[in-house]
């Protein structure tokens, strides 16, 4: 059982912030890192794998720094985001190059295990050059298991792979996370974050913008306004009755250059507003043509979340 | 040396195309040896020439100076460059490996290559222009031996340091030790190149000044700079690389 613990963690690049004081534990269990693109999430990786030194603060493993210590591999795996490989070998031999770069006492043994795990026996003849983008991810997570590390860090894992793959390594890292290993995970989609990992935390423009369970995440994210622009046959009418309603807190009439209208509403209480809208539009007789979010664009969502 | 670093290492510094690459100018060499060795069965006054100045003219200016450090570059640079620009070192680094492991085993693979690609080639045209195994082509083959050493310990460390490794260690081998080395005597001094031809010089001894080998720094300086440079080299890699950050995304 192993925790990786980030204190007051800065690291920046010249003028670029890439990271601004982030405090977290990770202990056994699966960890998903959400966040938008740019976010911080590799840097924070890279800073946890012991590749990068935090600009301010310490990261640690079990109290021990891991910067420059090569000793932390042993208990370490890294599924890195970037593709590049020893393409002109297969993946065979890949494994077992990694297996005995670990210097593990059977790495045959150890080899076989990885590629059986990640189900890539199949292919294993071939030279890695030739696989798709799902098999690379999958040998490049027979590299990282290879040594049954304590801790496993991967960045983008899900990149690529076919619903099936997906479901079958969010299968294996939730095995992993049940037997007691640390496993932490970026990504960006939600969806995908919620369905394995037991805590989720939330970096937005390098910051820690939230942490907690899957339902603790989702609460935060739909109980923040949101924006609609709804169509119907009868606009202005519409638009009285929902500003009447206290699920929303503003409406706007706009009228585009073709000269058709739309309603702009910025609704509090998500929940309560798409149950009342089809009751109002029904009462009236009016017919709704399009109600269509606003910002629901993940950025959107996580820029409320740092700036609440 | 770690094994299996340098196995990968060659796995991906030989492929089909880089091999192709490093055959080229190796039988440029070879065959400009044996258009000369067949026009002196022709000519007497190249037979001569040949048996005189010839032989180390051409090892010299062909093999010291143009191929050992195009073919260093290219097995300097490219035992560890494309590793670190497409990530891949990552596998390497993310294991408890000593650095300075990596770096040797990187370094070992690029001198196996330059030996293969140039000091052998460089050997057998001695042999090819001389007929012999003689004073010139073991003369010619230790000093492409040291010369290749220490230029892929140069650009194994550029490759570490920099992007443009190529760009830089062609500004060096051309400009500097070919172009700056000929206008202004004092940049020789600073030249693997003159270096590795005051070997050549002592190991050919009193024929040296017959054939017109001279370098411009003495045998003692030439060894203990190429001695220095290579180790300094490598240290340095193996220093640059424990801090070598590769996440380049923000």
């Amino acid at each position: 059982m192993s925790t990786v613990d980030l204190e007051q963690v800065s690291c920046w690049f010249g003028n670029v912030v890439a990271v601004n004081d982030v405090t977290m534990r990770l202990g056994p269990g699966v960890t998903g890192l959400l966040g938008p693109n740019g976010a911080g999430k590799s840097t924070l990786i890279h800073m946890m794998a012991g590749f990068l030194a935090p600009s301010a603060g310490t990261v640690t493993l079990d109290g021990r720094p891991l910067y420059r210590d090569q000793e932390i591999y042993r208990e370490v795996g890294l599924v890195p985001e970037r593709e590049g490989m020893y393409d002109a070998v297969t993946g065979w031999s890949f494994v077992l190059a990694n297996a005995r770069l670990h210097k593990l006492p059977d790495p045959e043994a150890a080899a076989r295990r990885a590629i059986t795990t990640v189900e890539m026996t199949d292919a294993e003849g071939r030279d890695i050059r030739t696989y798709s983008k799902g098999m690379k991810q999958r040998i490049k997570m027979a590299t990282a298991i290879v040594h049954d590390p304590a801790v496993l860090l991967l960045d983008e894992p899900f990149n690529g792979m076919d619903p099936r793959q997906r479901l079958h390594l969010m299968t294996l890292l939730h095995e992993l996370g049940e037997h007691g290993r640390t496993i932490l995970f970026s990504s960006h989609i939600l969806e995908e974050v919620e369905q394995i990992a037991g805590n989720i935390e939330v970096m937005v423009a390098g910051r820690h913008a939230a942490s907690g369970d899957f339902r603790e995440i989702r609460r935060l994210m739909t109980k923040r306004p949101h924006q609609y622009t709804i169509r119907s046959t009868d606009n202005r009418m519409l638009a009285s009755a929902i500003i009447a309603e206290p699920s929303a807190s503003g409406v706007q009439l706009v009228t585009d250059v073709t000269g058709g209208s739309s309603i702009h509403v910025q609704a509090t209480d998500f929940h309560a507003f798409i149950h009342t809208l089809p009751r109002l539009a029904s009462r009236r007789d009016i017919r709704l043509l399009e109600v269509r979010p606003a910002d629901e664009s993940l950025e959107s969502v996580f820029s409320y979340l740092v700036n609440r | 040396m770690n094994a299996t670093v340098a196995s990968l290492t060659s796995r991906s510094l030989l492929g089909r195309r880089r091999v192709v690459v490093l055959l080229l100018l190796p039988l440029a060499l070879l065959s400009l040896c044996t258009l000369a060795r067949v026009l002196g069965g022709l000519d007497a006054d190249i037979e001569n020439e040949l048996d005189t100045t010839l032989a180390p003219d051409l090892l010299g200016a062909f093999g010291i100076v143009i191929l050992m450090p195009l073919l260093s570059l290219i097995a300097g640079t490219g035992s560890i460059g494309p590793e670190i620009e497409d990530g891949s070192i990552v596998y390497l680094l993310a294991k408890p490996l000593n650095r300075y492991s990596i770096i040797v085993a990187k370094l070992a693979v690029a001198i196996g290559v330059v030996i293969a690609f140039g000091v052998v080639p460089i050997a057998v045209a001695g042999v090819v222009l001389t007929g012999e195994v003689g004073t010139v082509t073991i003369a010619y083959s230790v000093g492409a031996l040291a010369a290749g050493v220490a230029y892929a310990a140069v650009f194994l460390v550029l490759a570490v340091v920099t992007r443009n490794a190529v760009v830089v260690g062609l500004i060096y081998a051309l400009i500097w030790e070919s172009l700056v080395g000929g206008l202004v005597p004092g940049a020789q001094t600073l030249s693997i190149q003159q270096w590795s031809i005051a070997i050549v010089e002592r190991v050919m001894g009193e024929s040296a000044d017959r054939l017109g080998v001279a370098s411009a720094v003495s045998f003692g300086v030439g060894l203990v700079l190429l001695v220095v440079v290579t180790i300094a080299a490598t240290c340095y890699a193996g220093r640059r690389l424990q801090t070598l950050r590769i996440n380049e995304q923000v």
